[in-house]
């Protein structure tokens, strides 16, 4: 009983979501009971689910990171071209991107914090530069695929197993990234975010170098894209399509997840889940064979139904003790600092996914 | 204290100036005029619909909320136009009046589902305008309706360089900026985006200002959407997505110097943040540089200039003790005054003392 | 109470939505123009046009005329035109508004179009050509034209339209100016440029790789089609033809719109596969191709019979996987066009009024003389480019350095 509780509960709610929709999916199509498949769709998600994991800790920071998208087709690119047919190269190349994405992640941060531009700026204005210089250099289109080994971890795995038959690396990827994931928010760092995001001037009185606690976060969201650019490599390919909106699908899991957009709260398994529900989701619409056109639509109505029904549930358990959470936005600083504003970043993806074709 | 206040508007207009005059040397080198009729023309349209939806989300970021449906709304809005104009000049006020309509219906649900389900402005709006989204893709396969010659010409017509476009979006500016500083919704629309629980304390209805807002920025957004049917003489399902209305309008309000979470901010800022977009874009064209190093351009102008102003003080309180404090005078005159405050107190104990010996003689004379 | 009734009402919301996401499966609540159900057979597309069907499907058989071994000077069932009237000696100034750069297909034909310029510029037929690239937006493109038409200062217009409808009126006041208005790629809805360059088109896509797909399969066999984006005039042709060729030989079609993304061709290939067989692959373009065929590797199954496009990276993949395939084309070669009937018009000759160039798709037994052709090419690069005789063969599409 008490479980059922907790699944209804806000912290559960996205847990709930997601079973329904599982079911929903077996049901409609016995196939994808088997465990095979559960497989390769956990595949699918892994790359998704990772970048929602850097989303969360930016997020929970009150911040956003927008540029999320960009760096992972930036990476998926660079592996194209860097490794191309030789095998040798594979390793020094992933030290390249793992370079790369903290190095985009640090100058995330630090525009942030030093120059005090709001993350939602720095981040836009960094999707935008990252994406065009990638362009740029490689005149619009990859080179063409790497070498299979490189490939091999986002699309292989652990063959004839026993039950499963299939354990892909992404799987495995994926939890130890989550297993980290959940190491670093029980680390002073993990709660110095939620502290951050709830109330940063406290936090600073309390002697924390908040400007180095908030570049940790996006240099952790760097590293999750890059990650994530890994994994698609291997299983989508090299095109400059791979990774465009990713930010905004990883918003999206983790307010899913119950992590309230402004910072302060939110559990990370939760936003793996919102993850999981959004793939999930678009399976069903798959299977159910909804019309193309009208997918986005319910894709819609299920966005903001989730997200009120959470936020109801959660708002009348604390009526009657506090007063109502503040709206998206840490507290201006005053009197010596600006802002650190992390209200709503805007829709990533629109109008640049664009493959206007002739 | 006639000392002109260098705010963000000031500083955002101070940013574009220096835009248009490194712009005018950059135009130069390739032998253009960056002041020719043209190239005037060029910019201002590219200022006008942008203009327009920017103007509204200034409203919904006032209130510390957000409108990322600005994008679907836009080419619903040139569709529902187009198609009921059908190329007859006399269906253009009823064609308005729809449009308008409908689009001030979204921004109802949209200011319905921020406020009274209490959904976080981007992922209501986001929702909404994948919803829009679906609409459009079911209802429509390619462009649409035909605009009639007489509504084109708004598109198309200017006083000499200054399309009409253009100064129908200063119009409508000066409006916004009329409705935030001179009514009371505006005052209460700063007040719910500066902080609500406040507002809702003082006695100010947190709902009304926002769902206004919200209905405004589509109202808005539903005016760009006709000024694009005005210029493509189509509806068209994709326009609004061509132009990524709502990244860039989000953009420009920041860049103008409204405060991301609400409650600060001017509409003439936005307006300056529109035009330095325009500017260079403008000269990038001009100077026919490589589109993908366009986007890199764009990406650091965004971030340079919103990190011109953001490390200033964001309010200016005036110090409340010590110099310059509640005391108007400042030091000098608490130095001045301190001996004649000892003076007068011991006047005042003297005259105690005395008040209590006359109490005492005459108790004890009883 | 309140508190348990208002949870209350938003689960059962949500029940009712799930319940209507199922319901919005029932054909007959679709709306009638929507022809985007997978298993649509009911509903007309809008985009089906009878008449130019049957002209693209005849135009298939037409032997082009003009030079042997130069395709993009070739041309089907052309009126001539006479252009002495712009008949002119000396260097001409080329404005070119084009559309954008933003996918692979147009990065090719631009970079073909830029060396094809320098050919024309050392023969002193063309002095410059100066661009303003719209980047996919209608707005912008028309400001572009009226900027060539103030500022420009220009002798010839080539114009390579965002979409018809919306820049019909900006090409008309192009037009209007007297001087010569080249388009090419798509089309606009006024006959007043001089010429308007284009391969045959969508419907003669559609007919080609539905029928490879009808002859290599059999009644009854499931096709998902793979298609980029709703709405854009030259990709809707395509469908609409296949669609119906597929509808007459009794084939199951099922479509998906991708956005040319990679992973999310992957994730719908896969679940089709799961859901049953998958017999054929048709695509609208090129971008992604590899990504669908791995699908089916990894799945374990059968390749498919497949069409794609003239891209690098499915002809390798084809050639690598040995499968039925046909790759149809719309001819990147076109690109070279606009400029060489730019120097046509100002010598006065004659030009065809619709200049419909060759497109026939390679086959099986071309592949690998295409192959070799294109060798060291990037992936994004399209093997019908049409630049072999051009200076900078081949290294300047192999870097792919846009111009």
């Amino acid at each position: 009983m008490r479980f059922l509780k907790a699944l209804v509960s806000p912290r559960g709610a996205v847990f709930l979501l997601l079973v329904i929709l599982l079911v929903a999916v077996m049901v409609l199509n016995p196939n994808f009971a088997e465990p095979g498949q559960i497989m390769r769709y956990i595949q699918r998600v892994a790359p998704v689910a990772i970048v929602a994991i850097g989303q969360y800790f930016v997020i929970i920071a009150g911040e956003f990171d927008l540029s999320q998208g960009s760096l992972i087709t930036a990476q998926v690119i660079v592996a194209g071209n860097l490794v191309g047919q030789d095998d040798s190269r594979t390793v020094p190349v992933l030290a390249l991107m793992i370079v790369l994405g903290l190095f985009v992640g640090l100058v995330n941060g630090l525009l942030t914090t030093l120059l005090k531009v709001p993350s939602f700026i720095v981040t836009l204005g960094m999707m935008l530069a990252l994406l065009g210089l990638v362009l740029w250099w490689t005149g619009g289109a990859a080179t063409g695929n790497p070498t299979d080994s490189f490939r091999q971890i986002g699309r292989g795995g652990i063959r004839d197993l026993p039950v499963i038959d299939f354990l892909p690396w992404s799987v495995l990827i994926l939890a130890v990234w989550l297993a980290l994931g959940i190491w670093i928010t029980k680390r002073p760092l993990g709660k110095l975010l939620i502290a951050i995001g709830d109330n940063a001037r406290a936090t600073r009185y309390s002697g924390a170098r908040d400007w180095w606690v908030t570049t940790r976060a996006f240099m952790i969201s760097s590293l999750s894209a890059t990650v994530s650019a890994v994994l698609l490599v291997g299983y989508a390919g090299v095109h400059p399509s791979v990774g465009r909106g990713y930010e905004f699908v990883a918003i999206t899991a983790v307010v899913l997840g119950g992590v309230v957009l402004g910072g302060g709260r939110g559990w990370i398994v939760a936003a793996v889940a919102g993850a999981f529900v959004l793939e999930a989701l678009f399976l069903l619409l798959n299977i159910a064979g909804v019309p193309s056109s009208l997918r986005d639509a319910v894709q819609g109505v299920i966005i903001i139904a989730a997200v009120a029904y959470s936020g109801l549930v959660f708002r009348s358990r604390r009526r009657g003790g506090t007063q109502t959470p503040p709206s998206p936005g840490k507290e201006p600083d005053a009197p010596d600092g600006a802002e650190e504003s992390s209200a709503t970043p805007a829709l990533a993806g629109e109008g640049a996914a664009h493959n206007n074709r002739s | 204290m006639k000392r002109l206040r260098v705010d963000s508007t000031v500083i955002v207009l101070g940013i574009l100036l220096l835009v248009i005059a490194i712009g005018a040397i950059l135009v130069a080198t390739v032998g253009r005029s960056f002041f020719s009729p043209g190239n005037i023309r060029d910019i201002l349209t590219g200022m006008s619909v942008l203009g327009l939806v920017a103007i509204g989300q200034t409203l919904v970021i006032l209130g510390a909320s957000l409108d990322l449906s600005v994008t679907y709304v836009i080419s619903l809005a040139s569709l529902i136009a187009a198609t009921t104009m059908n190329g007859n000049a006399a269906n253009i006020p009823w064609a308005v009046t729809l449009t308008l309509l409908v689009c001030a219906l979204i921004g109802l649900v949209n200011g319905l589902i921020v406020t009274v389900l209490k959904v976080n402005g981007f992922i209501a709006t986001l929702g909404v305008g994948l919803i829009l989204q679906g609409v459009l893709n079911t209802n429509f396969q390619g462009s649409a309706g035909s605009v009639p010659w007489a509504f084109q010409l708004i598109g198309a017509t200017g006083l000499g360089p200054v399309p009409v476009s253009t100064i129908i979006m200063i119009a409508l500016a000066a409006v916004v900026w009329f409705l935030l500083d001179r009514t009371r919704t505006g005052a209460h629309l700063f007040a719910v985006g500066g902080d609500p629980e406040v507002a809702r304390l003082s006695g100010v209805r947190t709902r009304p200002p926002l769902i206004a807002a919200h209905v405004l920025c589509s109202i808005f957004a539903g005016l760009a959407g006709l000024l694009l049917a005005s210029r493509l003489g189509v509806g068209s399902p994709t326009v609004g997505q061509q132009g990524g209305y709502a990244l860039l309008s989000i953009a420009a309000v920041v860049l103008g110097g409204t405060l991301l979470l609400g409650g600060r901010g001017s509409v003439w800022g936005t307006i300056g943040g529109v035009a330095i977009f325009a500017v260079v874009d403008n000269v990038m064209s001009v100077m026919q540089v490589n589109p993908f190093l366009k986007d890199v351009v764009r990406g650091v102008v965004i971030v340079a200039a919103v990190a011109v102003y953001s490390r200033r003080a964001i309010v200016r309180r005036r110090t409340r003790f010590g110099p310059g404090g509640t005391r108007t005078g400042g030091d000098a005159e608490a130095e001045a005054a301190a001996p004649a405050m000892v003076a007068a107190s011991h006047a005042l104990e003297a005259e105690a003392d005395r008040v209590e010996g006359d109490a005492a003689t005459q108790g004890g004379a009883r | 109470m309140r508190r348990s009734m208002k949870i209350a009402t938003t689960a059962v919301a949500l029940v009712g939505l799930f319940a209507l996401a199922g319901c919005t499966t029932d054909p007959g609540v679709a709306p009638p123009e929507s022809s985007a159900a997978p298993t649509d057979d009911g509903g007309e597309n809008t985009w089906f046009d009878q008449a130019l069907f049957d002209t693209q499907m005849a135009q298939r058989d037409v032997v082009p005329e003009g030079p042997e071994d130069e395709p993009y000077l070739q041309y089907i069932d052309a009126e001539m035109v006479d252009t002495s009237q712009y008949a002119s000696t000396g260097a001409k100034k080329a404005c070119f508004a084009n559309a954008s750069i933003s996918n692979p297909w147009r990065q090719t034909g631009w970079i073909t179009m830029n060396q094809q310029l320098k050919v024309l510029q050392e023969q002193g037929a063309i002095s410059e050509m100066e661009t303003r690239d719209a980047q996919d937006s209608d707005d912008t493109q028309i400001a572009d034209i009226d900027y060539f038409i103030s500022d420009g200062n220009c002798d010839v217009f080539i114009i390579s339209p965002n979409s018809t409808a919306a820049m019909t009126p900006a090409v008309e006041r192009a037009c209007d100016t007297g001087k010569p208005v080249i388009v090419f790629d798509r089309g606009v809805e006024t006959d007043c440029p001089v010429t308007f360059i284009h391969p045959i088109g969508g419907f003669a896509w559609g007919i080609d790789t539905a029928q490879f797909l009808i002859d290599n399969l059999e009644e009854g066999d499931k096709v998902v089609g793979l298609r980029i984006l709703p709405g854009v005039d030259v990709l809707e042709q395509r469908w609409a033809a296949a669609e119906k060729m597929f509808d007459d030989a009794g084939i199951e079609a099922v479509d998906y719109f991708t956005g040319a993304d990679p992973a999310e061709i992957k994730s719908i290939i896969s679940d089709e596969l799961a859901k049953g067989d998958v017999a054929g692959i048709w695509m609208d373009a090129g971008d992604g191709a590899v990504a669908a065929i791995e699908a089916f590797e990894d799945a374990g199954v059968d390749y498919p019979v497949m069409t794609g496009e003239d891209e690098m990276s499915f002809l390798r993949k084809w050639k690598e996987t040995g499968l039925t395939g046909l790759a149809p084309v719309y001819s990147n070669f076109q690109w070279r066009t606009p400029l060489l009937a730019a120097q046509k018009i100002f010598a006065g000759e004659e030009i065809p009024k619709e200049w419909v160039l060759p497109q026939s798709p390679i086959t099986a037994e071309e592949v690998d003389q295409y192959l070799e052709a294109n060798d060291g090419m990037p992936d994004g690069h399209y093997a019908k480019f049409g630049g072999e005789n051009l200076p900078g063969y081949p290294e300047v599409w192999q870097q792919r350095q846009i111009p």
